[in-house]
């Protein structure tokens, strides 16, 4: 399974943005985003980016306001999450130019989208930039 | 109804409003989705789509970032996923895929839909519904759609094909006969041109192999391939994690590995790949001195690097070869405690693990010193991170790590002051512990827990209490190294006892009534030996009793009078024995006086003259000032144990307090009495008590025709006649002296106690020869006994402590000292026991990985006929795995019966079998180094025989068979890896 779930959360906690590799119900979910949410906002800049979270590790990154924060299974490679949030990123950068928290709040379906054509099942399946925003360009001219 | 559609439809809130409304802020926000509820779920009815999608768009919405329950608009979902215009679609699908799970009720009505989609000339509604089997596949849709999904998995279109073995990996894990059809074609994408297509295929077998990495042995070529080939990063770290795995289970695969990866070590730029290497090598190459050498290195530069991320992983990889190679953390040892004050929890966490991996025999009070003291410093969770680990290490392996036990006793004792300690619990159980298994330890655990106890500033910390009440167990079992028992009653009884929780105060009660036996008893003696003309042969006794070796109590609730334990050695053993009169019990006292003659015992060394008539007078008052009270408390151990130590000392007083009065003869006569009955509860309390195995009773044979499973329905007619008896004998010790109280002195004289046990003995008796086969036979546990404690043994039957009896041939039989040389002063012995916890508690997680693996293995081999019973059986013979993979790769369709009459026709002899079993392996190995590439199908056509030998066999359970299997097993190997 890699990937358990990817989160973004602003720096106030509300969730931004939730997509989950895993069935849980919605009280699952929402405790699970709360005890993360602690644990991850509390840390500061200076310390390391993984925290051990029941039995799973949680990379996380800030940019700006937000919080990106991946679930994944404890043999899975952390920096490689990394620079997995960081492509996520770059990439929604590319597509809005200069990505803000207003960006994924207004067009969540996109960046749903993005996450889809980068992970499926939990693996990453695609990491160029272009493919992974082709399709959105060509649904924009569509709509 | 018509019109409000159409009003719905043109003032309908769209997301975007929807998002602007929360933003606004104009209302609660509870009230603002409630609203817009009532308008989706008015919305959601619309029979135009447009209006339905958007409606459901918000709703997806509200369910992904606020929560809200969206499972009644399944169906409208489902609507929207099937229209023909792919927005909606999308937006349909979206909701399906959120808000689905494997038991949602429709589930059924979006096959089709699924495999038109699946079936559509549109990538991107391919696309959108293999993102849907991916997320929400369960068996039934796995199972229908799975001869799309091997469509799709040659397509020509890139962008679906990388989707399409994505989703293999839910539909193998789901539905797993889809592997028969899949797994070639999958196999065959490993060769694709597309880097993506093969990075999604390896990700697909990264998953797989971590479940059950033998499977995948045979396509180690290809990954090979890869590593040695690839240029991406992503690509590499997903071969690394499989090699991981696979070099674990084949030494030669390692070998060839441990090369490529050195130089992708060397070479790469990317922190994240050199990281998977040196995982790689860390955890699973640790023989290659040159690579772990290079990997350390590499991890030096993670140390120092200023990245807190990198400084974290280093620190986890050192923690990762530490018990390999311990010389790798001790070149980082200056790091390493540097970090201990790193401003991150994590980073002080994995140092804290470092320095406890560093921890021998040598270092251990240094280590120990520095952390206690940094603990001090610390904040409270840390703190507490660090005493536990502390605790853990020194107790691992039965405190191999400790030389010096006195100093660990203080040790404990001082980890209790710590001001933010929690770890009450912990530390009362190693106190106790260390006081059962080592016996030299025992007077500075009565000196440390006097400390503890007698501060009554601690008893006001509730985390504490837990060790107060092994501090108050320990100072009442052993209260003969005391150096002032008075001192200790006082401590017992203080008035801040009751801020204790009632169960731990119970402990002190009963820790005070053994101080007071020990008290009296001391006083009795030096008194008898004042006037050593009073009773000759209660003196010898007594005296034979003081010097006799410490005969260490039970646990203060199971104290009974009399342990058979005590009796094991004694051939003449026998039920009565139980509650032999004392006469009987001062000459055991007296031999077990010569066994141990050299072991002086403290209180002969303490000062005589502090067993005063005063003394004990003022002692006597204090107790009875201190417990009055209690005897009406509203728990009820403390108010039957208090009430115990009351009779007690109605019963002893007036003795104790006026022998110089009453004639000699008189006190001859009445001090028998009341030295009679102190002397036998000073008796039951110096039974020893050791540590017993957990497993102790497991290891218990069950003896032939006991079904132990069976119904117990006729337990009552089977028991009945023995209820009495074990009722009366089964008490607890309270109970126990409660009866000997209230018999009369001249009762106990006349020894008229002992009789209705001997009736409830010959009951006992009568039933054991009614009921013969539910008992091991005396003779037989003679013979076994060594190993495991007689639970069945009719003698201790009767006995809530039969334990005790096992304990004290435990001590004997394990006593083996631990040969620790050149320590300036020799390590005490610690008990151990001969069923070592630790092998136990370390076969349980392999058990389950047996079940899981079984399962994949199941999957891959896909007979399903083996009933599940059997697979834990096969599960650690491997070879039938792997010929589970050789038939998906080359016979995909390949049809079960095949399989299962090769099976019916060859499996029949087991000695043809073992016979078959060696040839085909060296066939192998000769064919395979011939010619590669054709002998591969020769291979197949073997490697089935063979698995179906083995699997006859797995059948048949001969254990003989595993070693054949491990020799056919590695035969196969080269020819795949050359």
């Amino acid at each position: 399974m890699g990937i358990r779930f990817i989160l973004m959360v602003n720096k106030q906690g509300q969730t931004r943005l939730a997509q989950y590799y895993e069935w849980l119900t919605l009280e699952e979910r929402r405790a699970l985003e709360g005890e993360i949410v602690r644990k991850c906002l509390a840390r500061t800049e200076q310390q390391c980016s993984f925290v051990e979270h029941r039995n799973y590790k949680i990379v996380y990154r800030r940019y700006a306001s937000l919080f990106f924060l991946v679930g994944v299974d404890n043999d899975e490679n952390e920096l490689a999450i990394l620079e997995f949030i960081h492509l996520l990123v770059e990439t929604m950068d590319r597509h809005f130019g200069n990505v803000c928290e207003l960006d994924i709040m207004f067009h969540l379906e996109k960046a749903h989208f993005m996450l889809e054509e980068m992970v499926m099942n939990g693996c990453i399946v695609e990491t160029s930039k272009s493919n992974i925003l082709s399709p959105i360009q060509l649904m924009d001219k569509l709509s | 109804m018509a019109s409000t559609s159409i009003m719905d439809t043109l003032f309908q809130r769209n997301l975007d409003d929807l998002i602007k409304g929360f933003r606004q802020h104009q209302v609660k926000e509870s009230v603002f989705i409630a609203k817009a509820l009532e308008e989706i779920r008015r919305e959601i009815k619309s029979t135009d789509l447009h209006t339905k999608s958007a409606a459901l768009h918000k709703l997806s919405y509200l369910n992904s970032l606020h929560g809200i329950d969206m499972s009644f608009a399944s169906f409208h979902a489902i609507e929207v996923m099937s229209s023909p215009q792919f927005l909606h679609k999308k937006i349909g699908y979206h909701a399906v895929t959120q808000s689905f799970h494997e038991d949602t009720p429709v589930m059924l009505l979006i096959t089709n839909q699924l495999r038109k989609d699946l079936n559509s000339h549109n990538q991107y509604e391919v696309s959108l519904a293999l993102e849907c089997l991916a997320r929400i596949g369960n068996i039934d849709l796995c199972r229908d759609l799975t001869p799309e999904v091997f469509t799709l998995l040659s397509s020509s279109k890139a962008f679906v094909k990388k989707k399409a073995v994505a989703v293999v990996l839910r539909v193998f894990e789901k539905y797993p006969d889809a592997v028969r059809v899949c797994f070639k074609r999958l196999v065959e994408n490993l060769e694709s041109s597309d880097p993506f297509i093969v990075s999604a295929v390896i990700g697909v077998f990264c998953e797989l192999s971590l479940k059950d990495p033998r499977s995948y042995l045979p396509l180690a070529p290809e990954f090979y391939k890869i590593l040695v080939d690839s240029k991406n990063n992503w690509l590499l770290i997903k071969v690394l994690k499989i090699f991981t795995k696979l070099a674990q289970l084949e030494p030669r695969l390692a070998k060839r590995v441990v090369e490529p990866i050195c130089e992708h070590m060397r070479r790469t730029g990317a922190k994240s790949l050199l990281f998977e290497c040196i995982r790689t090598v860390v955890s699973s190459l640790s023989e290659y001195e040159s690579a772990v050498k290079l990997a350390v290195a590499k991890v030096r530069e993670f140390l120092v690097d200023d990245d807190p991320n990198l400084k974290y992983l280093g620190l986890q990889a050192l923690s990762t070869i530490a018990p390999k190679h311990l010389w790798a953390v001790l070149e980082n040892k200056d790091f390493v405690v540097k970090s201990l004050s790193d401003g991150d929890f994590n980073i002080k966490l994995e140092s804290l693990r470092l320095l406890m991996a560093m921890v021998s025999e040598n270092n251990a009070i240094e280590i120990t010193r520095v952390l206690v003291n940094y603990a001090l410093k610390s904040d409270p969770e840390f703190c507490n991170e660090i005493l536990g680990s502390i605790l853990s290490t020194c107790s691992r392996n039965l405190y191999e790590v400790i030389v010096d036990f006195d100093w660990f006793a203080s040790l404990l004792g001082e980890m209790a002051r710590i001001p933010h300690c929690q770890k009450g619990e912990e530390i009362e159980n190693q106190l106790i512990d260390i006081g059962m298994r080592v016996k030299d330890v025992r007077p500075e655990l009565v000196s440390v827990s006097r400390d503890l106890l007698i501060d009554p500033a601690l008893l006001g910390n509730p985390f504490l209490h837990r060790i107060l009440s092994a501090a108050a167990w320990l100072s009442g079992e052993y209260v003969e190294f005391s150096r002032n028992p008075f001192e200790l009653m006082e401590a017992l009884l203080q008035p801040r006892t009751t801020l204790l929780p009632p169960s731990i105060r119970a402990v002190y009660v009963q820790s005070a009534f053994k101080v007071l036996i020990f008290c009296i008893h001391s006083y009795l003696i030096s008194r008898g030996n004042g006037a050593s003309s009073s009773c000759p042969e209660n003196l010898s006794s007594g005296i034979a009793g003081t010097i006799s070796v410490r005969k260490f109590p039970e646990s203060s609730g199971l104290a009974t009078l009399e342990s058979p334990a005590h009796y094991e050695e004694d051939e003449e053993f026998d039920p009565r024995d139980i509650t032999q009169p004392f006469e009987d019990l001062s000459i055991e006292n007296g031999r077990d006086a010569t066994f141990s003659i050299g072991q002086a015992s403290t209180s002969a060394s303490l000062p005589k003259n502090i067993f005063t008539q005063e003394s004990i007078v003022n002692l006597l008052n204090l107790v009875e000032l201190a417990l009055g009270p209690l005897s009406v408390n509203h728990d009820v151990e403390i108010q039957e144990r208090a009430g115990n130590v009351l009779g007690l000392i109605d019963l002893i007083k007036h003795e104790v307090l006026n022998p110089i009065v009453q004639g000699e003869e008189i006190l001859a006569r009445e001090e028998t009495v009341a030295s009679s009955v102190v002397k036998l509860m000073y008796d039951a309390f110096s039974k020893e008590l050791g540590p017993v195995s957990s497993s102790a009773q497991a290891r218990v044979p069950v003896p032939e025709g006991l079904m132990l499973n069976e119904d117990l329905a006729d337990l009552e007619m089977v028991c009945g006649d023995v209820q009495s008896p074990l009722s009366s004998s089964f008490s607890l010790d309270s109970a126990q002296y409660g009866e000997i109280l209230g018999v009369s002195p001249s009762n106990i004289q006349s020894k008229d106690e002992s009789e209705p046990s001997n009736e409830s003995t010959s009951l006992l008796a009568e039933h054991r020869k009614r009921h013969g086969l539910y008992y091991l036979s005396s003779e037989k546990t003679e013979t076994v006994s060594n190993d495991y404690p007689p639970a069945n043994d009719p003698m201790s039957q009767d006995k809530l402590n039969d334990d005790a009896d096992d304990l004290v041939k435990f001590t004997e039989q394990s006593l083996a000292p631990k040969k620790k040389p050149n320590h300036a002063k020799p390590r005490p012995v610690v008990l151990k026991l001969d069923g070592d916890e630790i092998s136990i508690a370390a076969k349980k997680p392999e058990l389950m990985g047996d079940l899981l693996s079984g399962a994949v293995r199941d999957v891959l081999l896909g007979n399903e006929a083996v009933p599940a019973s059997s697979l834990t059986n096969q599960s650690d013979k491997p070879s039938s795995r792997r010929k589970g993979k050789e038939k998906n790769i080359d016979l995909p369709l390949e049809s079960e019966n095949i399989g299962g009459e090769e099976m019916a026709g060859q499996g029949n002899t087991s000695s043809r079998r073992s016979k078959h079993h060696r040839s085909h392996g060296k066939e192998r190995r000769h064919k395979g180094s011939e010619k590669n590439v054709e002998g591969k199908e020769d291979n197949v056509q073997k490697e089935k025989k063979k698995s179906n030998h083995s699997h006859h066999s797995h059948k048949a359970r001969q254990k003989a068979d595993e070693p054949l299997n491990v020799v056919t097993q590695t035969a196969v190997v080269p020819d795949f890896l050359l």
